[in-house]
This record gives C-alpha cells, sequence and structure tokens, in this order.
C-alpha cells in the first residue's frame, strides 16, 4: 500500500476513531446517569438516522449548520480562526428581512425577493466578517477575540432593530420585524418538511471545496495559510485574499441566517440567535476545515441535536445531557488532532511489511 | 508466514464482536422498541415542552411543576422536553411527541413557540389540541385546534409591592426586567402601584438587563441597586436565581418571581409572584377526560385569569416580613380576588408627569390598553426606550 492510501487511512481512522472514543465516554457518562448505555445509542441511532421521519429531523437541524460552518472553516484555509458565524448570520437574517420587505413592497416575483434576500444577508454577512479580516490584516487585531467580541454587537444591533426601528408594532411582548409575505417565504423539498436551505448548504459546500482545492485563489489561499512570509514574497496579493475568503466565510453564514427567516421564522426577532453559529464553529473544527466534510460532520451534528427530546423522553436524562455529548465529541476530536503523524501504523515504513487495517486504530483516547 | 494467520484470527475476532454487538441491538429492538408508543386504551398522553431547564428557579420550573402535578392522575401520561429552542426545533419536538409518544395534547410553555412554530402544527394535525402560554389566540384568525392561556400575574406583583413596601427602610425599591414589552412594563408598574399603595413616598428603580437570561447583567444590576441603596429586589427575567442570591449575600430583601425562590435567600426572601400552573393543567386535563375539545367547543380558546380563578399564588411569607405587611398583603389579595381593588384604576400618572388613566377610568383585567402598555408608573426610575 502506498503512502498515499496510509495517509487517506489516517485521515479517516483518527476521527472515526475519536467519534468512537467520544460514544464510549459518553456511554459511561449516562451509565453514571443511570441509563443504559446501549440503550441511550440505540436511541440515538434510532432518533437521528432510524427512519425517514427522524432523517427529516436530522437534516432540518444539519442544514443551518452546513451553511454555518463554512464561515469558519473558510477562513481557516487562511490560518485564521474566526468565530463570529453567530453575529453574520443573525445580521443576514436581519437584512434578509430588511431586503424582502423592501422588495416585496416594490410588488417584484417572488423569485426576484428570494434572490434579494439572499444577497442581502450574504452581503451584509460577508462585510461583518470581512471587518474582522481587516481588522486582522491592516491593524494585527487578533482574529477569534474581535469575531466573537463582534457576535455580542451583532446580537445587540439584532435586539436594538427589532425593538426600535424595525419593529412591526402589533408585536407587542415578543418584538420583531414586518412578516415576510407567506407567498415569499422558501417552500419545502417535494415530499419532505425539509427546506430549501439544505440544497443550498449542500451547494455551498460543494462549491467552497472546489473553490478551495481546485482553483488558483484557493491554492493563493492555502499558501498564505501555510506561510503568509513566503506568500509575500512569492507576490501574494495576502491582503485581498484576507478580505476576499473573510467575506465569502461571512457571506456563508449570512446566507444561513437568511434560510432561517425564509424558511422558518418569516420574520426577524430573538428567536434568530439560536446558537446555530457556535454549532457551526464545531462542525468546521471537526471538519478540519474541509468542506466536504463539514456537510457529513454537519450532518452527525444534526443528528446528535435531533436525539436530544428522546434522551429527555425515554431516558429521563436531563435536557443537558445533548450538550454534554457535543462537549465530549468537540473535546474528542480536538484531542485526536494531535495524534496525526504519531501513529506508528500510520507511518511510512518499507515497503515489505503490510499495513495493519484499520479496526487496530480505534482507541485514539 | 505468520502474519496471515494472525489476520484471520483478528478478523474472527472483528466478526464475532459486530456480532455480538448486533444481537445487543436487536435485543434491545425487541425490548424497547415498542414502549415510548404504548398509549392505549382511554390514557391521555400531553406532552410539554419548555425552553429552558426544568429546575431553573423560574419560568421553566414553574411549568414543570405544574406538569409535575399530573403525576398521580388516574389516564394520564405526560412526555416532556426542556430546552426546546424557538426554531424549528420546537416543531419536530411536537411531531415526535405526537407521532412517538402518542400525545392528543401539546402544552408548548414558551411565548415564541407560538407564530409560526404552533400555528404551523396545529394545520399539520388537526385532531391533536394545541395548548400555548402567552394567551395569543386570536378567534377567526387561528385554527380550531389552538387554545391559548395565561395568567394576569401583576395581581400578585402587586401584592408583592405592598409586602416590599413595609419591609423596605429606605424606600427604594429595585425592579430588574428584561425587556421593556407591555407585559414586563405591567408588573413592574403593579408592583409600584402595590408599594405605593402602603407608602406614597417609595420608589422603583428598574433597569432591562435586553435578555430574558443574562446572569452576568442581571448580577451587576443587583449589585449597582444594593450599592445605591435599595434595599429590595424583585425582578421579571427568565430565572430570578441570580437576582435573589445577589440580594441575600448584598443582606437585603428579595421578592421572587415566577417560582418560589424561598431556600435561595432564607434570610431576606419577603414573598414572590409565583404561578399556579398546576391548577390550571389539571383543569385542562379534567375538560379533556371529561370529552371535550377546543375543536367541539368544551374547552375555551382563551383562559385567562388571576388570583381569583386560581392562576397565581404568593410564596410563603419570610422571616423579614411583620404581621402588619401579611395583614395588609392578605387584605390587598382578598379585594382583587372580590373584585373591589382594581390596579389601574384613574388618575394614574406616567413617569414623565402625564396622565396615562384618566381619574375616574377604571381598566379591569381584560382591558386592551394594559395589553399595550408602553409607560412606566410614577414612581418608577428608569424609562422605556
Amino acid at each position: 500500500m502506498s503512502d498515499r492510501w496510509r495517509s487517506l487511512l489516517e485521515k479517516i481512522c483518527i476521527p472515526v476513531g475519536a467519534l468512537v472514543a467520544a460514544l464510549v465516554i459518553f456511554g459511561l457518562f449516562c451509565a453514571l446517569a443511570g441509563a443504559n448505555p446501549f440503550g441511550v445509542y440505540y436511541s440515538i441511532y434510532r432518533a437521528a438516522f432510524g427512519s425517514w421521519s427522524s432523517f427529516q429531523n436530522t437534516l432540518i437541524q444539519a442544514s443551518p449548520l452546513m451553511l454555518s460552518a463554512l464561515c469558519t472553516a473558510l477562513p481557516a484555509r487562511l490560518g485564521l480562526v474566526i468565530i463570529g458565524n453567530e453575529g453574520a448570520l443573525v445580521l443576514g437574517g436581519l437584512a434578509a428581512v430588511a431586503g424582502g420587505l423592501t422588495l416585496g413592497g416594490w410588488g417584484l416575483p417572488t423569485p426576484g425577493v428570494q434572490l434579494g434576500m439572499a444577497l442581502a444577508g450574504m452581503l451584509v454577512g460577508g462585510i461583518w466578517i470581512a471587518i474582522v479580516g481587516a481588522l486582522r490584516h491592516y491593524r494585527a487585531v487578533n482574529e477569534t477575540i474581535s469575531s466573537l467580541l463582534m457576535n455580542y454587537i451583532a446580537i445587540a444591533l439584532l435586539n436594538h432593530m427589532v425593538n426600535g426601528p424595525m419593529k412591526d408594532p402589533s408585536s407587542l411582548n415578543k418584538p420583531s420585524t414586518f412578516p415576510i409575505p407567506e407567498m415569499h417565504m422558501l417552500g419545502n423539498l417535494p415530499g419532505s418538511r425539509v427546506h430549501y436551505g439544505l440544497v443550498l448548504g449542500l451547494v455551498a459546500c460543494g462549491l467552497a471545496y472546489f473553490l478551495i482545492q481546485r482553483t488558483t485563489f484557493g491554492f493563493a489561499a492555502r499558501t498564505a495559510g501555510g506561510n503568509v512570509r513566503a506568500a509575500r514574497v512569492a507576490g501574494l496579493p495576502v491582503g485581498k485574499l484576507t478580505l476576499a475568503i473573510c467575506f465569502l466565510g461571512g457571506a456563508c453564514a449570512g446566507l444561513a441566517g437568511m434560510v432561517e427567516v425564509a424558511a422558518v421564522h418569516g420574520r426577524a426577532n430573538e428567536s434568530l440567535n439560536a446558537n446555530y453559529g457556535y454549532g457551526g464553529v464545531l462542525v468546521a473544527f471537526i471538519a478540519r476545515h474541509n468542506p466536504l466534510a463539514a456537510s457529513l460532520v454537519a450532518l452527525l451534528l444534526g443528528g446528535i441535536l435531533a436525539s436530544g427530546g428522546i434522551l429527555q423522553r425515554s431516558h429521563g436524562l436531563p435536557d443537558a445531557t445533548v450538550m454534554v455529548f457535543q462537549g465530549i465529541v468537540f473535546l474528542s476530536v480536538l484531542y485526536s488532532d494531535s495524534l496525526y503523524g504519531k501513529l506508528p501504523i500510520f507511518k511510512a515504513r518499507p515497503p515489505k511489511v503490510r499495513p495493519a487495517p484499520p479496526m487496530a486504530t480505534a482507541t485514539p483516547v | 508466514m505468520r502474519n496471515p494467520t494472525f489476520q484471520v484470527t483478528r478478523r474472527q475476532m472483528v466478526r464475532g464482536l459486530l456480532a455480538t454487538g448486533a444481537f445487543g441491538l436487536t435485543v434491545k429492538l425487541s425490548a424497547c422498541g415498542n414502549a415510548p408508543t404504548a398509549s392505549g386504551g382511554d390514557t391521555l398522553t400531553a406532552g410539554f415542552i419548555y425552553v429552558g431547564p426544568k429546575d431553573d428557579y423560574g419560568y421553566n420550573q414553574a411549568h414543570a411543576e405544574g406538569r409535575a402535578s399530573l403525576d398521580g392522575m388516574d389516564g394520564v401520561k405526560t412526555s416532556e422536553e426542556a430546552s426546546v429552542p424557538e426554531t424549528n426545533a420546537v416543531q419536530e419536538t411536537i411531531r415526535s411527541m405526537i407521532d412517538l409518544d402518542g400525545a392528543t395534547a401539546i402544552f408548548a410553555t414558551s411565548f415564541g413557540y407560538f407564530d409560526p412554530h404552533v400555528l404551523a402544527l396545529a394545520q399539520d394535525f388537526p385532531e391533536v389540541q394545541f395548548f400555548h402560554c402567552g394567551g395569543l389566540y386570536q378567534e377567526g384568525v387561528h385554527p380550531e385546534n389552538v387554545g391559548s392561556y395565561f395568567g394576569y400575574i401583576d395581581e400578585a406583583q402587586y401584592v408583592a409591592g405592598v409586602v416590599a413596601a413595609h419591609a423596605s427602610s429606605s424606600k427604594r425599591l429595585g425592579f430588574i426586567a428584561a425587556k421593556p414589552i407591555p407585559q414586563v412594563l405591567r408588573n413592574v408598574n403593579s408592583f409600584t402601584l402595590g408599594a405605593r399603595s402602603i407608602d406614597p413616598s417609595v420608589t422603583t428603580q428598574v433597569i432591562f438587563t435586553g435578555d430574558w437570561a443574562d446572569p452576568v447583567r442581571e448580577a451587576e444590576a443587583a449589585n449597582s441597586m444594593a450599592d445605591q441603596g435599595v434595599d429590595v429586589l424583585t425582578c421579571h427575567v427568565d430565572s430570578p436565581k441570580v437576582v435573589i442570591e445577589t440580594a441575600e449575600r448584598r443582606g437585603i430583601f428579595a421578592s421572587g418571581y415566577h417560582a418560589n425562590q424561598a431556600e435561595l435567600a432564607p434570610q431576606g426572601y419577603l414573598t414572590g409572584a409565583e404561578w399556579d400552573w398546576s391548577n390550571v393543567y389539571n383543569n385542562y386535563i379534567t375538560m379533556m377526560q371529561e370529552g371535550k375539545t377546543l375543536m367541539n367547543g368544551g374547552i375555551p380558546h382563551l383562559v385567562r385569569g388571576g388570583f381569583k380563578d386560581g392562576f397565581l399564588k404568593l410564596s410563603p411569607y419570610g422571616p423579614g416580613v411583620s404581621a402588619s405587611a401579611q395583614e395588609a398583603a392578605e387584605a390587598a389579595k382578598a379585594q382583587l380576588i372580590s373584585g373591589e381593588l382594581v390596579i389601574y384604576k384613574g388618575e394614574i400618572k406616567d413617569n414623565q408627569g402625564k396622565v396615562a388613566i384618566a381619574g375616574g377610568k377604571e381598566l379591569g383585567q381584560t382591558a386592551v390598553e394594559l395589553e399595550q402598555m408602553n409607560w412606566l408608573a410614577e414612581g418608577v426610575m428608569g424609562s422605556v426606550g
């Protein structure tokens, strides 16, 4: 077997091993909480992937995560750790409502209004994260901290807008914007209750993968991510790259906000701030910032979220259980990151020796 | 040539493990696979959904206690899920409660569940009854199988204000509130009006945190008010825990909200404006067991009430409540029940000096004006904007 295969095996086995380890630790936790771990595993499986109906729940939970994950995954290829997904998402949603109401008011047909909403959401989300990129590039402000702080500003801005300038006076006890007319809402995929946001998420992940892995732009971004100095010496426009990739990442989160507004809420209010942004950070890290992997990981996390209810109702576990599970998975995967290149089994060795089968590696923790 | 032999053994072992695992799964499958759907016969299954944890010492705990009061009832099975966000996750939870648990009545307890989530599901499941906490039902606008319930908890805040005025020596009360929305303003005003019915020199300082759950800002607000000489604190946030604990630590009095927080402040807890959902939920279940439904008109679509209808209760008085304070509080409560006392009876000025309710005008609890309240009464320090 060639080194290429060995490295591929390593890339598959380590995350899978980390998930298995997380399941084992979570099982111990469940046993301590008085629930049968195997019953819990089975319930998680059944609630997340067991039937078409429950799988739809997983897809519904996963679709905002795919888009929001790209807000972390794309800039990460340039070496930036950005966690401003939540902020870009809520502002994208707010902008989408503003765009939708304006365009709807002009009497545009539904496709035009929806396109306008998507563009408005992407533009605002993109600019929001581009600001983070600009602060990083021109003023050397730590992008993780600034994007985190900008989340607070964005949420405060959302609250201010729905309580003041954009408030629908009839929304008394839950201040909200005026609603998008029913006819301009994003519908569901035929034969399901999953909205078109899933398609947007999958397409965005595919495009992002192509952009990063298969274009000069992506190559330049990865080069700058590998070594900024070398990139500068090679004449790459690092500043422009930073702004562009931050804009694209933010645009994806903004689009996620637009989808939440246009497919679920129909208006912007505090419910928009539902932690999809932070979920997206988790997805991006587990996927090691690979956009294609992010769509799969989003499905996995969507499944975990979808199983939260059954853990409470069938096993009497506390409502925080699903967060504990998420936390264990996150930590375990982050830890497994340190194992790349360390496990002897994946190390390049003389060709005479046959590599061991993958099962033997499922114990990184 | 030892390698292949070794691999075969390992493969066998793996196969064995897989087979055992699969066997375990199938056993599990047959053992508990049918359990959750066992809702046969006349058993009524009701699903309860909360937006936060069940032990938050606040809004969600009040509902969870109401749910728990149904445990002893015959012919009722309940299913509950906590920390369900106001996104399409709540639609999925409702769907799962109906499909897997066999729920025929859903109690969606968070205000934000109503539009669009409960309304959407009510159309998908016309035979299931949906009860939403918040009083948002509008006849002719919303589906037949949707009902709404809420309490006039400002009555209990009025009485808590009476108690607070007795306990305060600085005559300065503090109110930590989430958002300047009508429901919250009504509580602030009623609390203040109650206090000023005892001593017109009492003032209430109000601080809006901007969020239903923001423990850090709640603690900051509580500390800064204690620094300024406020000596009774109350609040309207999802979980009063932090406010009550901070008040106790600072050695000032506290008045609870939503549920009973007495154990958090054994010294300074005066009383508290509590929901009594157990009564409301028992009534609903009894009506359903009698065959009444929202659809056949047996159950009213909008159920609201105060002390008189058993929607509210006061926390037991704490050690800081004098006998005269208790007497005044019980008298106010009795008058509210009998209808003698109307909280919003003119003339009431707002804190800008303008007349909010004209002299001689009485606004009963059902008055539309109260639903749209956007002013703070005289004696409240703070602003709505």
